[in-house]
């Protein structure tokens, strides 16, 4: 089944109009030395049997009661957001370069810029970029590029980041000479503290990676380090969860007093939880806002509102003077798309949920968590890791080593968290557990019940 | 700048989200419910210390369900989509996304299935297979499935090359290689990996000038990056001298997968002498554009490079599959993704591929090779210039429209919109840049002979329009939503964000 339409009659047309005998006279041009043979491929599937095939591996997947986060959140997708989101119009269509066939597209993401602005309080946002953890990347960049203050390729980047976001901005950024400077957080509270910055102070850094909330799920005190940062000429970079920023400060006004009073620089994180599905791990989209001062310094597409030649408002792709199309070997980055489909999502995501609706969902997670934290840390052997104030998401201390804890609740069809000993192997026994706002009381009971049992259990 | 009223019958207009909006409205039937929720909100808000709190909540929209729902359906309808029209999009391989590839990767289980939870086997079954798969069909020893996009593909592939020279000690290799007609990510890719760039000419054939080649590689030479067929529209019939020349030369072959559309089942890239692959899944595996992505650019390697591939890989020891992390490649670039890379699309571009099988790869190369040679044909017959008319076409063809354009003052932009008025996508203008006022076309297999017909005729009768009135090519589009829009404007007086007033 290769989705060719063509008859016997159409290609004997053709192959008349073209002058040749057969269709592989079209490839004479190949030198007939390269030419394979049969490939060792499957043979084809029925749309029929491939249905059946599908249905049977997700079957094999099965469904667990999931309480891990870890920068990939479950939230509830109101029906209405990929039902529209996979019509084929929206679907089937590519980068809108032919900005008047696409002026759908064009729209959606210039309304999708807007609410990212309204939710960030940033001033522009680009169209997005693959996911939150290439976006982190992409910061360190842009802020190399617009830190005019800084001489430096040198990076600050707490370990309360999301271990895997330090490990891409590595691989991706590494091989323009950036470097990094690991920075550690207090472990009775799981954050960074102001005091273990005063090391750094009067050395030069292009800038500052602070994550709110970060990877443990607890707040740090963002004003103080923005303030910091700025007194030195860093750059701040947010990485912010989107839901959380119905209820936590939006990063324009991070910061104290004084005259480095600006906010965040650059606000980038994953846009997954904006009605993106967890589905193994992508495709998600990454948002990247900053201030207009920098808005030629940001990589990737950016739509904007103009006129036509009758004087009507409409859209088309901006800016691309910075892209790689035009600019080639001296563009911001070398991305060509963004992650388009998903924007759309999260646009009518957002459009569904409206600011009420995100406090909504911020607020029944934040409680939710709560809960489990308190069902969880009641049972014999369990004790929270910090002190901390956290959002949605908190760390767990186990009395043994958590992988064959969590094997064992897999096995009764509960996904228990994660287990942070690869990452943070000095903490001990620690899992990361979350409960967004599809959890509900059971859920939790269920999951203290199986807990209480399995460490019953002599380990 | 005129405002747009809300809902124009069938005219193709909408206004902003944000107009809709009145405070106080919501789709609250979607807000989790609380019996008891101010208490909650204040408790839960009691627990943010003040000073992180936010002060003034998001202004976003304040809209119904319908409302929603009429918004976003009326602007889907404001675009052109390969369900709705030919889109022959030159080097964007713009063929039918089918149906049951997206039904089947939205089984619940796979939307379910968190990223960091047990290497459940079915979907990890999916992926081991596409890598087998993939290997296969590029002649490469070891693939990876995490690049998010070709861009990061080609990213992956350049980082690798380097890893490669690196870990031999071989420090000067610092110098990528790219034919003039390149696309522009590659130069681009180069940069990112914090090498340079220097472009190699074609002759008049389209081919690599082998001379040239042959004087730019010496001791610096990290690699050279190729798309073949080239992004000129032909095969590069010189491949294998140019790959002796690389590789002479201490460099290695990159190939862009751009049209790997154009030779699926006849000739692999592995066969031509390269040494690592990108391929763009949504080009050649038909999954969906989405409006400019996600994509999917999953890379492959030669011997050589199997210890720099990205992470994570699946594995299968036995009959069971599982993860391959830092551990199992320590030499690994690391990783390009919060987790896998875009799971979602490998998992349609699997079910595509199990659909097609053996023999169906084979007929899309040789389908779209036959529609693309036969618009070819047609429209040259027509008077239009081909940019190669002594050589085949591959899956795609550039028509020059330098002698209408000194002739009638007419570009290439004109014809591109004048199209959308018939209703066809317009092909890629002015790429590559090396052809004067050009259209790269690529029809796809998909296309049935009555819409390349079509096609051909509205192509003919613009040529007519041309000579009797220039002015409807010269003012469209007519018949979509808005008339050109004003792009100096738009990059001079940024208006990027909605923003609400006072």
């Amino acid at each position: 089944m290769a989705f060719i339409p063509h008859t016997s009659d159409d290609i004997t047309a053709m192959l008349q109009v073209i002058g040749v005998q057969s269709i592989a006279n079209l490839f004479d041009e190949i030198p007939s030395e390269l030419l394979v043979g049969p490939l060792a491929l499957p043979a084809a599937l029925s749309e029929m049997e491939v249905g059946r095939l599908m249905a049977d591996r997700a079957a094999c997947d099965g469904r667990y009661l999931n309480f891990i986060g870890a920068g990939a959140y479950e939230h509830y997708i109101p029906a209405a957001v990929w039902a529209i989101a996979t019509r084929g119009e929206f679907y089937s269509a590519y980068t809108p370069y032919q900005a008047e066939a696409s002026q759908g597209t064009l729209q959606v993401i210039y309304e999708y810029q807007s609410m990212l602005c309204a939710l960030t309080g940033m001033e522009v946002s680009n169209a997005s970029l693959y996911d939150g953890a290439s976006a982190l990347a992409e910061a360190c960049l842009m802020a190399v590029r617009a830190n005019r203050a800084s001489e430096s390729r040198r990076v600050l980047m707490p370990r309360t980041v999301n271990p895997t976001y330090i490990k891409v901005s590595h691989a991706i950024a590494g091989n323009q000479g950036i470097t990094f400077e690991s920075v550690d957080f207090d472990r009775t509270e799981g954050r960074t503290l102001l005091q273990s910055l005063h090391r750094y102070q009067g050395e030069d850094f292009t800038a500052i990676v602070l994550q709110q909330p970060n990877f443990f799920g607890n707040l740090e005190e963002v004003d103080e380090l923005t303030d910091w940062a700025h007194q030195n000429n860093i750059l701040v970079i947010a990485v912010v969860n989107p839901i959380s920023l119905a209820l936590l400060s939006a990063p324009n006004l991070w910061g104290l007093s004084g005259v480095a009073k600006r906010g965040a620089d650059i606000v980038c994180g994953e846009g997954q939880p904006l009605g993106v599905p967890l589905a193994s791990g992508g495709p998600y989209f990454g948002f990247m806002a900053t201030r207009m001062q920098y808005v030629r310094q940001m990589p990737g597409r950016v739509v904007g509102r103009t006129v036509d030649t009758d004087g009507r408002a409409g859209f088309s792709l901006t800016l691309q003077a910075r892209e790689q199309h035009i600019r080639r070997s001296k563009a911001t980055s070398n991305i060509c798309t963004n992650q388009g489909l998903n924007v759309t999502a999260a646009t009518i995501y957002m459009s569904l949920m409206g600011a009420q609706g995100i406090e909504r969902v911020a607020v029944a997670s934040m409680r939710n968590t709560d809960n489990l934290v308190a069902a969880l840390t009641s049972i014999k052997g369990v004790r929270p890791a910090f002190a901390g104030h956290k959002f949605h998401e908190a760390v767990l201390l186990l009395d043994r080593p958590v992988a064959p804890v969590l094997a064992k609740l897999a096995g009764r069809g509960i996904l228990g968290g994660l287990d942070l000993a690869e990452h943070y192997p000095e903490l001990g026994n620690a899992l990361l557990a979350c409960a967004t706002e599809v959890k509900t009381n059971n859920d939790i009971e269920t999951y203290a019940n199986a807990l209480a049992d399995v460490l019953s259990q002599r380990s | 700048m005129s405002e747009l009223p809300v809902h124009p019958g069938l005219e193709l207009r909408e206004a902003l989200i944000f107009s809709l909006s009145r405070p106080g409205r919501a789709a609250s039937t979607l807000f989790p419910l609380h019996a008891d929720a101010v208490q909650i909100t204040e408790q839960v808000l009691a627990q943010i210390p003040m000073h992180l709190r936010r002060r003034i909540a998001p202004v976003l929209p304040e809209v119904s369900e319908l409302q929603t729902v009429r918004h976003f359906t009326r602007l889907s309808q404001m675009n052109f989509s390969i369900d709705t029209q030919v889109y022959p999009l030159g080097s964007c391989t713009m063929k039918y996304n089918p149906k049951a590839c997206n039904t089947y990767a939205m089984l619940p289980e796979f939307m379910a299935r968190h990223p960091l939870g047990p290497e459940t086997q079915g979907f990890m079954s999916c992926m081991f297979e596409l890598q087998e798969m993939l290997k296969e069909i590029t002649g490469m020893r070891g693939v990876s499935l995490t690049p998010m996009a070709g861009a990061q593909g080609e990213f992956a592939g350049v980082a690798m090359i380097r890893a490669y020279h690196r870990s031999r000690g071989d420090l000067s290799r610092i110098e990528i290689l790219v034919p003039q007609a390149a696309h522009g990510t590659n130069p681009a890719t180069a940069s990112m990996c914090g090498c340079s760039v220097k472009e190699i000419e074609c002759d008049a054939n389209g081919d690599v000038d082998l001379g040239a080649l042959q004087a730019a590689v010496g001791p610096n030479t990290a690699g050279i990056m190729l798309t073949n067929p080239s992004t000129l529209g032909v095969f590069e019939r010189k491949i294998v001298q140019v790959a002796r020349i690389v590789h002479e030369a201490g460099g290695l072959l990159y190939y862009d997968g751009a049209n790997l559309n154009a030779i699926l089942g006849k000739v692999r890239p592995g066969d031509m002498g390269f040494d690592v692959v990108h391929m763009n899944l949504h080009k050649t595996f038909a999954t969906p554009h989405g409006g400019g992505g996600p994509g999917s650019g999953a890379v492959g390697v030669g011997a050589r490079l199997l210890p720099f591939l990205p992470i994570p890989l699946v594995g299968c020891e036995g009959s069971r599959y599982r993860w391959m992390s830092e551990r199992d490649l320590p030499h690994s670039i690391g990783r390009l993704s919060g987790f896998m890379g875009n799971a979602g699309v490998n998992l349609r571009a699997y079910i595509y591929m199990r659909m097609l099988g053996r023999d169906g790869m084979v007929r899309v190369a040789e389908f779209a090779t036959l529609n693309a040679n036969y618009m070819m044909k047609r429209l040259t017959a027509a008077g239009f210039e081909a940019a190669y008319p002594n050589r085949r076409a591959s899956h795609e063809f550039i028509i020059s429209l330098r002698r209408e354009n000194s002739l009638f003052q007419i570009t290439a932009m004109d014809v591109a919109k004048r199209l959308l008025d018939y209703g066809f996508h317009a092909p890629t203008t002015y790429f590559p840049l090396l052809v004067p006022e050009c259209l790269l076309i690529e029809p796809t297999e998909t296309e049935t002979k009555q819409d390349l017909d079509r096609f051909c005729d509205a192509m003919i009768a613009i040529r007519e329009e041309m000579q009797q009135a220039p002015e409807k090519l010269l003012t469209a589009p007519h018949t979509m939503p808005v008339r050109r829009l004003d792009d100096v404007r738009a990059a001079r007086e940024l208006d990027l964000a909605w923003k609400p007033v006072g």
